[in-house]
């Protein structure tokens, strides 16, 4: 036992020291903390593409590690400080549940900078970046309003966050512009990455009328069940889906991390790296707009293309008045637009919408 | 509210869907753990048979071989851990932790090229009169055949377990493996049958996610199901039926509670998510108020000289 203990001391010694010549190399180390697992084809795919991304600009400067299928919670907290160890310079903590883990380890760690994801909570060396996915919703929502035959939508909710709330309310605000007899049956499956579980909860939405599947988790599951089921269509969520084109998926919603990962990592290695909250959507082109498929029809496809458009141009919002809360008090009056405020601490439904949002 | 919205056939039709990888995997864990031997690699044995399974089905266009192979592939990777605690004599929980982490690694390497792809379609049992008979039909009789080999090797594993000499010693060896042993029965050579059958069936849960239930290979999809199958063989206190009941109730309710998500039922959305695990626990832990215990030499290790 005892030679035991003196061999796991002297490997630690080993890893420390290994640890501390890496620190000192003017090579700039970047983590990255997932939540799925790098193959999931959605969310963490793209984050891991952008990585690439970085790799690929910077070359022998810098050098990547990620840790995939962190779960949200405690043990995140592990990940990122053992990470923070190895002499990490800039870390991406890429999901939401990550927030008070990452605030936390920064305290301890104030040299190394920290970039979470769809977080709200900043410190001097923690910055948080998010895309305007609710613009991206807005396109889907008009597609799907207008493709539905039953007037059902699905929608699988990963948690219910602000994020995954303004999605729902962007995508239905315009489903029921298009189409006012569309209704939209949720689902939350409190998981992002669960394969199985999201192909359940789509088949379950299926088999209660819904033809059009929405999806806020990460794999490619709801896809598979859609084209299973036949008669279904469904988006890419967070990356292009491309290779279930040719069955139900009609668009998607595609997170372009790469040029702000890139940004930031240059940001680190000249110096001139800052706190900062950034908040992209397609104009910045942060969010994009996966090829429409011809089984859209072509006016849909293109007033889905010129909203786009002007979303891109900053002419249209999707959330302009006049829009309701849920319980019909009123929310946005004629012409007004949301603020940035409200859309971050988003935790209501608006007007139309059943049901109620878990606490 | 619209509880009509919930068509009862296809709800109890998903929720078998839905209980079938669990089952396999918890019922070949049953039978290791019989024979006294803890394999906590239950989720990486699945992740292996869910990406072999896809694979060979992908490329003969055959889901039965898929499944054939699944079980090949858990089988494979379970006799690693042979080596390593039967030979080896390595810590059981170690080497069942170290096979879970290989397994994804291996799976995710292995199953790169299949990202995306169709598998073939498994198709469902089609026997004329009987599968067309209104709510039975559905419910029992027009599933694909690998759910059927599931309840059925329930049955098996049960019978073989109570009234068969092969169930009896290898209870013995999970009991006592030192009498098993001075009565002359191999406790190695069966421990090691137990664990590559805790494998097979393990691969043929994961080929299960993935070849019907999703159907597609994605990166850790399995997404912690061998834990659930661990965990259930011991709130089934070790016996075949519970297990079967444990994994339908699991099943069940984790498809109920989508419905009644879906339905609009005022029960807070928190309490239905967490309702598969509380009630499952819950029916298990009442059930096992009798004199219920774990084998005696489970997760012990062996070696003749001792």
């Amino acid at each position: 036992m005892k030679r035991r203990t003196l061999l796991a001391g002297a490997a630690m010694a080993l890893g420390l020291a290994a640890g501390a010549a890496v620190a000192q190399d003017d090579k700039t180390k970047v983590g990255f903390i997932y939540v799925g697992p790098v193959g999931d084809g959605g969310w963490t795919y793209e984050h891991d593409k952008a990585r690439q991304a970085v790799e690929a600009e910077y070359g022998d400067k810098v050098e990547t590690v990620y840790q995939e299928s962190v779960p949200e919670g405690a043990d995140a907290e592990r990940a990122i400080t053992q990470m923070a160890l190895q002499g990490a310079d800039l870390i991406f903590t890429t999901s939401f549940g990550f927030m008070d883990p990452t605030i936390n380890v920064a305290k301890k760690f104030p040299d190394v900078k920290f970039e979470h994801a769809t977080g709200y909570k900043t410190a001097d060396n923690v910055s948080v970046y998010s895309a305007r996915f609710y613009e991206g919703r807005a396109i889907q929502g008009h597609i799907a309003g207008n493709m539905t035959e039953s007037n059902i939508i699905g929608y699988i909710g990963s948690y219910p966050i602000p994020e995954v709330i303004r999605g729902i309310n962007s995508a239905f605000i315009h489903a029921r512009k298009v189409n006012p007899d569309v209704q939209f049956k949720i689902v939350w499956a409190y998981t992002w990455f669960d394969p199985a579980k999201e192909a359940d909860a789509a088949r379950t939405l299926i088999e209660q009328g819904a033809d059009v599947i929405l999806q806020h988790t990460d794999s490619t599951a709801p896809l598979a069940a859609a084209e299973a089921a036949g008669d279904v269509i469904g988006f890419g969520q967070a990356s292009d889906m491309a290779e279930y084109k040719d069955g139900p998926r009609v668009s998607s919603i595609i997170d372009d991390w790469a040029p702000y990962y890139i940004e930031r990592v240059g940001a680190v290695m000249d110096g001139t790296w800052e706190t900062s909250n950034r908040w992209d959507g397609i104009g910045a082109g942060m969010v994009g707009i996966g090829e429409i498929t011809d089984r859209v029809p072509e006016d849909v496809k293109a007033e889905a293309l010129a909203m786009k458009e002007a979303i891109a141009a900053g002419e249209y919002h999707p959330f302009t008045g006049p829009l309701n809360k849920q319980d019909g008090s009123q929310w946005l009056a004629e012409g007004e637009v949301a603020s940035d405020e409200t859309l971050l601490g988003m935790n209501f439904y608006v007007e139309g919408i059943e049901g109620d949002i878990p606490e | 509210m619209d509880l009509s919205a919930i068509n009862p056939v296809l709800l109890i039709a998903s929720l078998m869907v839905a209980a079938t990888p669990l089952l396999l995997a918890a019922i070949g864990e049953l039978v290791a753990e019989r024979s006294g031997v803890l394999n906590l690699g239950v989720e990486g044995m699945m992740i292996t048979g869910a990406v072999t399974g896809f694979a060979i089905a992908v490329e003969t266009g055959s889901p039965l071989l898929g499944f054939v192979g699944a079980a090949a592939g858990g089988a494979a990777l379970s006799f690693l851990f042979v080596i390593l605690t039967q030979f080896a004599l390595a810590n059981q929980v170690a080497s069942g932790l170290a096979l879970t982490l290989f397994g994804l690694g291996l799976s995710a390497l292995a199953g790169q090229r299949y990202v995306g792809i169709k598998p073939p379609p498994t198709p469902d049992l089609d026997i004329p009169i009987l599968s067309d008979l209104p709510v039975v039909g559905p419910i029992l009789f027009g599933h694909d055949p690998v759910l059927y080999f599931g309840i059925f090797l329930v049955a098996g594993v049960w019978a073989l377990l109570k009234f068969t000499r092969a169930g009896l010693i290898l209870r013995a060896v999970g009991e006592n493996h030192d009498a098993a042993h001075a009565l002359g029965y191999k406790v190695v050579r069966i421990r090691a049958l137990a664990i590559l059958f805790g494998g097979a069936c393990a691969g043929l849960g994961g080929a299960y996610i993935s070849l019907v239930r999703v159907p597609q290979w994605t990166e850790g999809m399995t997404a912690g199901v061998g834990w659930i199958a661990l965990a259930l063989v011991v709130f089934a206190s070790w016996k075949p039926w519970r297990v079967l009941l444990g994994a339908y109730l699991f099943g069940g309710i984790t498809v109920l509670q989508l419905n009644l998500q879906a339905a609009g039922v005022a029960i807070p959305v928190e309490y239905l998510a967490m309702s598969p695990y509380l009630i499952t626990i819950l029916v298990l832990v009442i059930l096992s108020a009798d004199k219920s215990r774990a084998p005696a030499s489970l997760g012990r290790i062996f070696h003749a000289s001792q």
